[in-house]
């Protein structure tokens, strides 16, 4: 092998992430890049951060793997795999009891059921609506005129929850502002946001069936009102990790690692 | 990792014959046909794919109108959103089933379809096997005043209930039955003019007969690994010769040569995909206006569709060979053959899972795909069980995908090619493909 390293960038909706490991599979360099940019350039623009995080050379990259729903813009990688597959190696990585991942992201809203073995034996996505994803938060934060980071500490707050009846993302926004309107506190309102996405989430977790250890991932995971909700409703504990929103990105890191070095075996 | 996917032709050079062309052949001949029925004073029916009597029909010389296939050709041939938009213009909702909207749609085009003018029908005949069936035909007789007769067929009645030939409960279906088909006769002596000729009736089955005994070894040569055709591809071209030319010598002559084609594929070792990987079986009713894109996801990773329930849900029950008509006693054996495979056609949807386990055995497949119908409830509503029936107590890979049967803004090519490819790459996780077995010699009936 010409490298010592091995990247995974995924590239999603609103974010796109990347991630380089060493021979070892530790992370070496990371890096987030929004979606304001080029769709084109994107992919690039967070690898080429990521190298610059890790202080190495592009040369030094041995094989990069592209996941998530623009994994065909990383042109410079060898291989495509989805963000389930790379989700769950991740999430196993990060908390290797881990039997259930729930990943958020910004229009998808995953649930994987993990094998002892960290093999993915089932999986399900949220279908032709973005309800219960990281979107509906964005209509929030949009209605609110708050930053996403601000919203799950104020929901924390909340006495009297409002409950959001509609499913409908777009919808969301209006019933929102109608809340507000009426003078109900904006925590409360934020808190009813977050019951309904955590309601969504945890209803579609339950069709492949939930396990301990459940790992949370994707971007929404840095959201602390959607963990406390998340193991509340679960009844369970809820690993995340300061990396969870990198975690497909790792997984497909990690899948790069094992293609090189299946490939020298072979 | 992936394999080349492949829009090759199926013919051979033994025989020349290509089941995709002459389908196609056959299906413009019985369009051309049905453009010049009005003109020529003969009677058409409107008829459904299951539970409908056509052999009557036939014995009357109605010609034959299918609307769902009507409405999937619409998608087949790309023209389906145009057909459903007009419906929605008129009030239709999107909630209701496409067929009927793109049926609605052509009904406000002055039944002008992509493959040609569709006659006024002099009789529809509907049934219980789909409770849309009973307000389509509700649409056609307010609107366009065509005379209805729906036929009430006894389906499954609990779970683990079995109507089997000959037993009490048959008979009794097969008496319901019967009755209703007299009645049918008398109306079809009044709008033609002609008696029932029985020897007529028992001709029209015979030819049945042979479709259907070739249509079971059809079903079974795919069986062999590699599987000689796709189930959801090819398969659907057969299963509409099945219903458009049932009881016709051209649709005898079509199966024949079929059953022939694939037995010599399967001599030669040939396969649908050149490296098939995964067999699978595909559960639910297709999506036609994006059919051929949806398997070539699939074909892409060496996956074949080996079978699918939508075979024998279409067919009206039609995938037992004890299921064959008794031509010495012809208006009898069609009222207990229809008893019979209304029950089976309707508890291949509704108690899917045995069924399911029973075929995932025999065509040896390593997964199945769900396929739910946005706009229909009625063939969707029961996958999440049979689906979580299959991965806990059998531990059977399966899949979820959504999109609608004709109506293309339910296909989301992106969220749909993710979720094949995360399925392929947990089959390779768990140890499945390159396929190694070796698939028995299928048992064969003689026509």
């Amino acid at each position: 092998m010409s490298g010592k390293y091995f990247a995974g960038v995924d590239v999603g909706s609103t974010q796109t992430k990347a991630i380089i490991v060493d021979e070892r599979g530790a992370i070496v360099g990371r890096a987030l890049a929004d979606m304001e940019t080029s769709m084109k350039t994107i992919a690039q623009d967070a690898f080429r951060a990521a190298l610059d995080n890790a202080g190495i050379a592009e040369g030094d990259v041995e094989y990069v793997v592209g996941t998530g729903y623009g994994r065909y813009n990383v042109q410079f990688g060898r291989e495509q795999v989805t963000e389930i597959s790379c989700h769950a190696r991740g999430a196993v990585t990060l908390f290797p009891g881990t039997r259930t991942v729930i990943d958020i992201g910004g229009q998808d809203t995953k649930a994987i059921r993990i094998g002892p073995e960290g093999n993915v034996l089932n999986f399900t996505m949220n279908d032709k609506c973005a309800a219960g994803t990281g979107r509906f938060l964005g209509a929030a934060s949009f209605a609110l005129e708050m930053s996403l980071g601000a919203l799950g500490p104020l929901a924390l707050t909340s006495q009297n929850p409002v409950r959001i009846t509609t499913t409908c993302t777009v919808f969301a926004e209006s019933e929102i502002i109608s809340h507000l309107a009426k003078g109900i506190l904006p925590e409360d309102v934020l808190m009813g946001v977050h019951q309904a996405i955590t309601s969504r989430c945890v209803s579609l977790a339950r069709r492949v069936g939930i396990e301990s250890e459940v790992t949370f991932t994707g971007g929404v995971s840095r959201n602390v009102a959607m963990v406390r909700l998340l193991s509340d409703e679960l009844g369970l504990p809820v690993n995340v990790s300061e990396d969870a929103h990198f975690c497909g990105a790792l997984g497909a890191a990690l899948v790069a690692h094992d293609r090189a070095h299946a490939a020298v075996a072979a | 990792m992936t394999t080349t996917v492949t829009d090759r032709p199926t013919t051979s050079a033994a025989d020349g014959f290509d089941p995709r062309i002459e389908g196609q052949r056959l299906f413009r001949d019985w369009y051309a046909e049905l453009e010049q029925a009005n003109e020529r004073n003969q009677p058409v029916a409107n008829v459904f794919v299951m539970g409908n009597a056509v052999e009557i029909l036939r014995a009357f010389d109605f010609k034959l109108v299918f609307p769902e296939i009507n409405s999937l050709q619409t998608g087949v041939r790309k023209a389906s959103e145009e057909y459903i938009r007009l419906s929605e213009d008129y009030g239709m909702s999107p909630d209701v089933c496409s067929y009927v909207k793109a049926d609605v749609g052509l009904i406000l085009k002055e039944n002008k379809h992509p493959a040609g003018r569709i006659p006024k029908a002099s009789l529809a005949i509907a049934s219980n096997m789909c409770g849309t069936f009973i307000k389509w035909a509700e649409i056609w007789e307010r609107w366009l005043k065509t005379p209805t007769f729906v036929l009430d067929l006894p389906g499954q009645r609990s779970a683990g209930f079995h109507v089997r030939p000959g037993d009490a409960q048959h008979a009794a279906d097969s008496r319901w039955v019967e009755a209703q088909f007299t009645e049918l006769i008398e109306r079809c002596e009044k709008i033609t003019g002609k008696k029932l000729d029985l020897d007529k009736l028992a001709e029209i089955e015979d030819r049945a007969n042979r479709m259907v005994i070739h249509w079971n070894n059809v079903m079974r040569l795919n069986r062999v690994c590699p599987a000689p055709y796709n189930a959801m591809l090819d398969g659907l071209t057969f299963i509409g010769i099945m219903n458009v030319y049932r009881g016709a010598e051209e649709g005898v002559e079509f199966m024949r040569r079929l059953d022939e084609h694939l037995q010599a594929k399967v001599a030669r070792g040939e396969g649908r995909v050149a490296d098939e990987r995964f067999r699978l079986l595909f559960s639910g009713t297709p999506c036609y206006v994006s059919m051929r894109r949806l398997v070539e996801l699939f074909e892409t990773w060496g996956g074949v569709f080996a079978y699918s329930d939508y075979l024998t849900f279409a067919a009206g029950g039609m995938d037992a060979s004890e299921i064959l008509y008794d031509t010495s006693r012809p208006l009898e054996s069609l009222a207990e053959v229809t008893a019979l495979a209304a029950q089976r056609g309707l508890s291949n949807q509704f108690f899917a899972h045995e069924r399911l386990e029973q075929q995932i055995h025999d065509y040896g497949t390593d997964g199945v795909v769900f396929h739910g119908i946005k706009s229909c409830r009625f063939v969707s509503s029961g996958m999440a069980d049979t689906r979580e029936y299959l991965s806990r107590r059998l531990d059977v890979p399966t899949l979820y995908i959504e999109s609608d049967l004709i109506d293309p803004r339910y296909w989301s090519d992106a969220q749909i090619k993710n979720r094949v490819d995360a399925f392929f790459e947990a089959l390779h996780q768990r140890g499945g493909g390159p396929v190694t077995r070796k698939a028995s010699e299928p048992e064969r009936t003689q026509a």
